[in-house]
């Protein structure tokens, strides 16, 4: 089983009817069973860390509403040895990943910039700054490769991502050292308001990867049979050393950019509407019905599994866990200077003196 | 003291030798650093002693080159970069300030950096545009860099080997008109600690607060001054980030005048802070108020200009001159 690596023309191995044109290439079955189950925590995800916004518990919540096929193939294909580097709408990718989805929304909570340990799981902190942690991937993967380990990363960002200097940076750094990077550009079709056109007029933006002398294919990005044929073969080859592979995942943000944008502004219902019937899940679900693989109680099953974890987050996301705010002062240097343990201690007078009125 | 004449350039690249030699994780790699050496010749010789996967040129783009260290400082190694010059430097700002100087902050301490950032820097030699920036007020204004600038070639080495040694992300700004200035080293001394001014010379009249390509202008001016019947003193603060409050306000009480001498733009620049920092501690044991002698606020001059904009001996001694002698 292999895909090609043509940039020309878009691997898609299931239709959006469900339907498979070639069911031999696809992935095992127990295998999509497993993802079509992911898909639909991180849809609850989703769903749910938008409701805590609305609630005023979450400061904002980027969605991956539409795009959860990129966000459960991205981690599917790695190993618990390689590297995700997510961006800000990859909660459900970190989540995925292993990472509590409470420890990952403490970002958005407001508690800390980065609530969880990439250490851990290794799952780097989600990058704000666009484009920025392609090039920490390209280093984590070319220190494995000096050290003799075979790891791999798995870099993300979206289509607004390749007008930066920094992709440049990256995918040119990746290609000449040879470096175990995967690049899975979600292109969702908009940079909050700005849309692909404003970004580019490459025939796609796989097409780029030419530019680096580096593999490219433009994939279905609600396919995620074919999401995963491709990104495992991608994973291959940087883990045999062939270096990287840059994959554009075709696909889009049903969802506004955040809660404070208003896509009414920049694009129709109707536009909207025509992505819909694409849905990641819908097909998926399809596809495994007729295979006789999902049924009622199956899907019961993960819709349970999709209560509890969305129990746990809204439990988490509610707790009074608050962070002492002396510890701003505890790891900007590995040891305080005096002038930080100067201003520790007037924080800790002023607190006690509050803590007094 | 076993001391061996060399210079600066030579004092780091000698320290980078015995950081790679004693340390695997530690690795080089910018622009012309490898087979070339560096355009100042200060990683001479690195790529053929510990071979092409330690010490490698990349490709010519700083934000990549400083970008791929924060990933091979999260995974395992303790990358030194070079920056070609100063100006060069500042495609990878975003880089330096949103990661480097953030990460292990936004990861609770689990995530720290350590890598080194080595810039040739400052002005004195003539360059062309570009070529001869101070930019160390960028770098001291974002929390989580320490901001090393040796002044001599033995702290050239001993801070480099302790900046190496670092857990925490080092900004080394290297006086590039000095690289070439020859001196004896004794690198067997112990590292010299980071976040501590020395006094280089001492004096009763006045202190002259100095850093990196300053330190020498101080000393000339020190030396002048004494022909001519005044003591002053010259604290080299070498490390910018942390700063050494306690031995400069000591040295500046002891006096009670104080000139900080420093080529950057004086307008919102580290010397303006030292003014600030030293009236603070001082204000009692002054007697007059604390000056700056700094580069003029203008973008740096061409070549044949600079001479009017950096700090001279002679501008230094008309400001200690105006520091309220007759009042004492």
């Amino acid at each position: 089983m292999s895909t090609s690596l043509a940039v020309d023309g878009v691997v898609q191995l299931v239709d959006e009817h469900g339907h498979a044109a070639d069911p031999a290439v696809l992935p095992p079955t127990a295998e999509l069973l497993a993802g079509y189950r992911a898909m639909v925590l991180a849809r609850r995800l989703n769903e749910q860390a938008g409701a805590l916004v609305r609630q005023g518990r979450l400061a904002v919540y980027p969605s991956s509403h539409g795009q959860e096929a990129c966000q459960v193939a991205a981690v599917s294909v790695l190993r618990e040895d390689d590297w995700l580097f997510p961006t800000y709408r990859d909660t459900a990718a970190v989540a995925a990943r292993g990472v509590d989805p409470v420890e990952a929304l403490v970002l958005l909570r407001g508690d800390w910039h980065c609530g969880y340990d990439p250490t851990a799981h290794r799952v780097a902190p989600q990058a704000t700054p666009l484009a920025t942690q392609l090039l920490h991937a390209v280093g984590v993967g070319h220190a494995a490769r000096l050290r003799g380990e075979d790891t791999v990363v798995m870099a993300l960002c979206g289509d607004g991502a390749t007008s930066e200097g920094d992709f440049h940076e990256a995918c040119n750094f990746a290609a000449v050292f040879a470096a175990p990077v995967v690049f899975l550009v979600q292109n969702n079709k908009y940079a909050i308001s700005v849309p692909l056109a404003r970004q580019s007029v490459a025939p796609s933006l796989a097409a780029k990867g030419a530019g680096y002398g580096m593999p490219a294919v433009l994939v279905d990005g609600n396919d995620l049979a074919a999401l995963s044929v491709t990104l495992s073969d991608a994973v291959r080859r940087a883990r045999d050393g062939d270096g990287p592979t840059l994959v554009e995942a075709d696909t889009y943000r049903v969802a506004a950019h955040t809660n404070a944008d208003d896509p009414a502004r920049y694009r129709t219902e109707d536009e909207v509407a025509r992505w819909l019937p694409r849905d990641p899940l819908a097909r998926l679900r399809t596809y495994l019905i007729a295979e006789g693989v999902l049924d009622d109680a199956r899907e019961a099953e993960f819709a349970a599994a999709a209560d509890e974890m969305a129990a746990h987050v809204r439990h988490g996301v509610s707790a009074e866990d608050v962070v002492d705010p002396a510890e701003l002062f505890a790891h900007v240097y590995a040891r305080p200077t005096a002038q930080l343990a100067e201003q520790e201690a007037l924080l800790r007078a002023e607190l006690t003196e509050e803590a007094a009125r | 003291m076993s001391g061996v004449t060399m210079t600066m350039a030579q004092a780091i690249n000698t320290a980078l030798r015995e950081a790679m030699a004693a340390d695997e994780s530690v690795v080089v790699f910018g622009e012309d650093v490898g087979a070339l050496g560096g355009v100042f010749r200060v990683t001479d010789g690195l790529a053929a002693t510990f071979g092409e996967q330690r010490c490698f040129d990349t490709p010519l783009a700083e934000s990549g080159i400083v970008g791929m260290a924060v990933g091979m400082a999260m995974n395992g190694m303790r990358p030194v970069v070079e920056m070609q010059f100063d100006a060069f430097a500042y495609p990878a700002f975003e880089q330096i300030t949103s990661h480097v100087a953030k990460m292990a902050s936004r990861t609770r301490g689990r995530v720290r950096l350590p890598m080194v950032i080595r810039i040739p820097y400052a002005g004195g030699i003539g360059g062309v545009e570009h070529h001869c920036d101070s930019s160390e007020a960028y770098y001291a204004h974002t929390p989580g860099l320490t901001v090393l600038v040796p002044a001599t070639g033995a702290d050239a080495h001993g801070l480099l080997r302790a900046a190496i040694h670092s857990p925490d992300p080092v900004i080394f700004l290297e006086p590039k008109k000095h690289y070439f200035t020859k001196e004896e080293v004794d690198v067997t001394a112990p590292v010299p600690p980071v976040g501590r001014a020395v006094v280089r010379r001492a004096g009763r009249d006045a202190t002259l607060i100095a850093y990196g390509p300053s330190v020498s202008v101080a000393l000339a001016a020190a030396e002048q001054a004494a022909d001519e019947g005044r003591d002053l003193g010259v604290v080299d603060i070498r490390s910018i980030v942390p700063f050494d409050d306690e031995t400069v306000a000591a040295t500046v009480r002891a006096t009670g005048r104080a000139v900080v001498v420093a080529e950057a733009p004086g307008f919102a620049s580290v010397a303006s802070e030292i003014v600030a920092r030293v009236t603070e501690r001082c204000f009692h044991h002054l007697e007059a108020p604390v000056r700056r002698v700094t580069g003029f606020d203008i973008p740096y001059p061409p070549p044949k200009l600079e001479r009017h904009h950096l700090p001279g001996v002679d501008r230094v001694l008309a400001t200690v001159d105006e520091l309220q002698w007759d009042a004492s």
